[in-house]
């Protein structure tokens, strides 16, 4: 026991001297070491950065998911011949489903705005009372879009920002009339512009006025709507919804194919991870590729000293360094080179990365899960391309060595 | 068998070293017999290619002889590993080269306490006994002068207390004043009478009869084989 110890204890003080004569190895050529490093640090710093920014913006990106009425979906139907799309009656059934809270049917048309002989192209949505109970923010100033509205089929709009300041300049637009292709309808209310917006909104942008949705299908002339915002209770629940809308719709479509898509705020954010999670490991795979050229060269440089310190190497058996301590010295020596160079790229590219969320505009966070990458990473990179140079010192025979003397 | 071989200090018999030169072997020694008792003082004269130094590297376990057996404090070497050999080295044997070949990059103390480095001393007893072993070769007011802060002779005594400071059983030396002048030359060989008075056994490889006489017995080696010579130095 007391032997074994000994041993122990005697490899450990061996061990420190080895990495003391390993830095002092690596400072002894300062240019070389560095540009070796260099390798290094340039892939781990590109890997950090990548993984960092992406990371980063995944998280906003699913942060304003989250933010914007979390428990809606759209429903699109293309339609068959026989029927265009869902009636009110339809609409009625689908609001009546299991964690179904409401529907609100979105029908957008573009039409001309004449205020005071000033006309121009503006984007309409036809909206009805439930987008504006789940959109509790779509209303600047004034009054939404209530039942009776979309009831009596009533002319009245809310207006955008910009409508207000190309139209109403210097006037209060609440109860003023404007002309929508030439029928005329009352400003009840503002529209808000806010990023928080619903999932309708996000598809389609956000319109210059929202009607009444029956209002806007009697201009349009059509008798179906084509698109719905579901809003239901839990976001969990969205799946079991889809299964529900699918069992309502098929019939109604004769079981036909590609005539309707649901769209749930969780499928999108799942696809859009998927994406971004794809995009990632691209761009860290080709990261990789500059940690692979690091590698290389800190082989290319463990060769060449190998060779430079044969002397060196066979003085050092000949006095009684086994193999294994030769080899342990010069993996100590490219992994003290990888690491420094790993750690200086998690530093840089950590420092990148805020600097390119910042310009984004994104929230940076400090990844754990990216440090020990770049710390695993420049490890193994050091062990993995030191580990054949330092294999050829310890198997230089001491002979051949000395005879270099 | 065992106790036979315990019993002896060194002894080599039948050593025979050949090398594979494509198609042909050649035969760089040719059963080389020699035996030498604890303390001794001996050198192996010979001119350049009669074969001393491939005698240096298997007296020193740097390499196994073809056929024949070494024996070496009571251990058979014949037949050992990369690894075992590194031991015996390590523990058995102080290396003094030509070029006295100092690590460039570490002081006289460092350079002196490498050997007990590889064989796992502590931090203090390694300084304690390098320093020591400095003092002894009178290099007390040097020991933190690199390599290239020190003369050739200086350098060369740095190696001797590097040879020294594992108490090995057998000094080895090739060549040991080859690139001193004749001063130093001299001084160096004092300092080995002086060892070998305190009762180191010494084997020193030189092609000069010079040096050689100042150990008490000569063999000559010449085209791989080995005559014993005269005692110079009784």
């Amino acid at each position: 026991m007391k032997h074994f110890f000994q041993k122990l204890s005697g490899g450990f003080y061996m061990f420190v001297e080895s990495v003391k004569m390993s830095v002092s190895n690596i400072l002894q050529n300062k240019m070389r070491s560095f540009l070796t490093v260099l390798g290094i640090l340039i892939g781990v710093m590109a890997v950090i950065a990548l993984v960092t920014t992406i990371s980063g913006v995944s998280t906003s990106i699913s942060d304003s998911f989250l933010s914007m009425g979390a428990g809606s979906m759209t429903l699109t139907v293309t339609g068959t011949e026989l029927k265009t799309g869902l009636t009110d009656e339809d609409m009625e059934k689908i609001a009546q489903l299991e964690h179904v809270n409401g529907v609100c049917p979105s029908i957008s048309l573009n039409s001309t705005v004449t205020v005071e002989d000033v006309s121009d192209s503006f984007t309409v949505s036809g909206k009805n009372d439930y987008f504006f109970v789940h959109t509790p923010n779509a209303v600047a100033r004034g009054r939404a879009i209530s039942r009776l509205d979309t009831d009596s089929q009533n002319r009245v709009c809310l207006i955008s920002q910009d409508l207000v300041e190309s139209h109403f300049y210097g006037v209060d637009p609440l109860g003023k009339t404007l002309y929508l292709d030439n029928r005329d309808f009352t400003v009840v209310g503002i529209i808000q512009e806010d990023e928080d917006v619903s999932i309708a909104t996000i598809l389609t942008g956000t319109p210059d006025l929202y009607i009444p949705h029956s209002t806007a299908l009697k201009m349009t002339g059509a008798a179906s709507v084509n698109s719905l915002t579901i809003y239901i209770d839990d976001i969990e629940n969205s799946e079991a919804v889809e299964g529900e809308l699918e069992t309502l719709l098929d019939p109604l479509f004769n079981y036909e194919d590609d005539v309707y898509s649901i769209n749930s705020m969780e499928s999108i954010g799942d696809t859009m991870e998927e994406m971004l999670g794809m995009m990632s490991m691209l761009l860290a795979g080709i990261a990789s590729i500059a940690l692979l050229v690091g590698g290389i060269g800190i082989m290319n440089m463990m060769l060449t000293s190998v060779t430079e310190r044969t002397v060196e190497i066979g003085l050092k058996k000949a006095i009684g360094a086994e193999p294994g301590q030769i080899q342990l010295q010069f993996l100590i020596e490219s992994f003290l080179l990888s690491i420094a160079g790993g750690l200086a790229g998690i530093v840089l590219g950590i420092l990148l990365s805020a600097a390119l969320c910042n310009v984004m505009g994104i929230t940076f966070t400090l990844s754990y899960g990216a440090i020990a990458l770049g710390v695993g990473f420049s490890a193994a990179v050091g062990i993995i391309f030191g580990w054949s140079p330092a294999r050829k010192a310890s198997r230089l025979s001491p002979i051949d060595a000395l005879r270099r003397m | 068998m065992n106790q036979d071989i315990s019993n002896v200090f060194f002894s080599m018999k039948d050593i025979v070293k050949q090398y594979q030169m494509g198609e042909e072997v050649s035969t760089v020694l040719n059963n080389v017999n020699l035996s030498i008792q604890e303390g001794e003082y001996l050198s192996v004269l010979g001119p350049s290619g009669s074969g001393k130094s491939t005698l240096m590297n298997i007296i020193g376990c740097l390499d196994l002889p073809t056929s024949g057996e070494y024996i070496l404090h009571g251990q058979r070497v014949n037949d050992l590993g990369e690894k075992e050999l590194s031991r015996i080295r390590s523990r058995e044997i102080g290396f003094i080269f030509q070029n006295s070949q100092m690590l460039p990059l570490l002081d006289a103390q460092k350079n002196v306490e490498l050997p007990l480095i590889y064989a796992g001393v502590r931090p203090k007893e390694r300084r304690e006994r390098a320093q020591e072993m400095l003092r002894h070769v009178g290099l007390a007011d040097r020991m933190h002068h690199y390599p290239n802060q020190l003369s050739g002779g200086q350098q060369q005594r740095v190696a001797i207390a590097r040879a020294l400071v594992t108490r090995p059983t057998l000094l080895l030396a090739d060549e040991p004043t080859g690139a001193l002048d004749q001063k130093m030359g001299r001084q160096i060989m004092e300092l080995f009478q002086e060892l070998s008075d305190n009762g180191h056994t010494i084997i020193m490889i030189t092609h000069d009869l010079n040096i050689a006489k100042h150990a008490r017995r000569v063999v000559h080696i010449i085209d791989g084989e080995l005559s014993e010579g005269e005692a110079v130095n009784p």
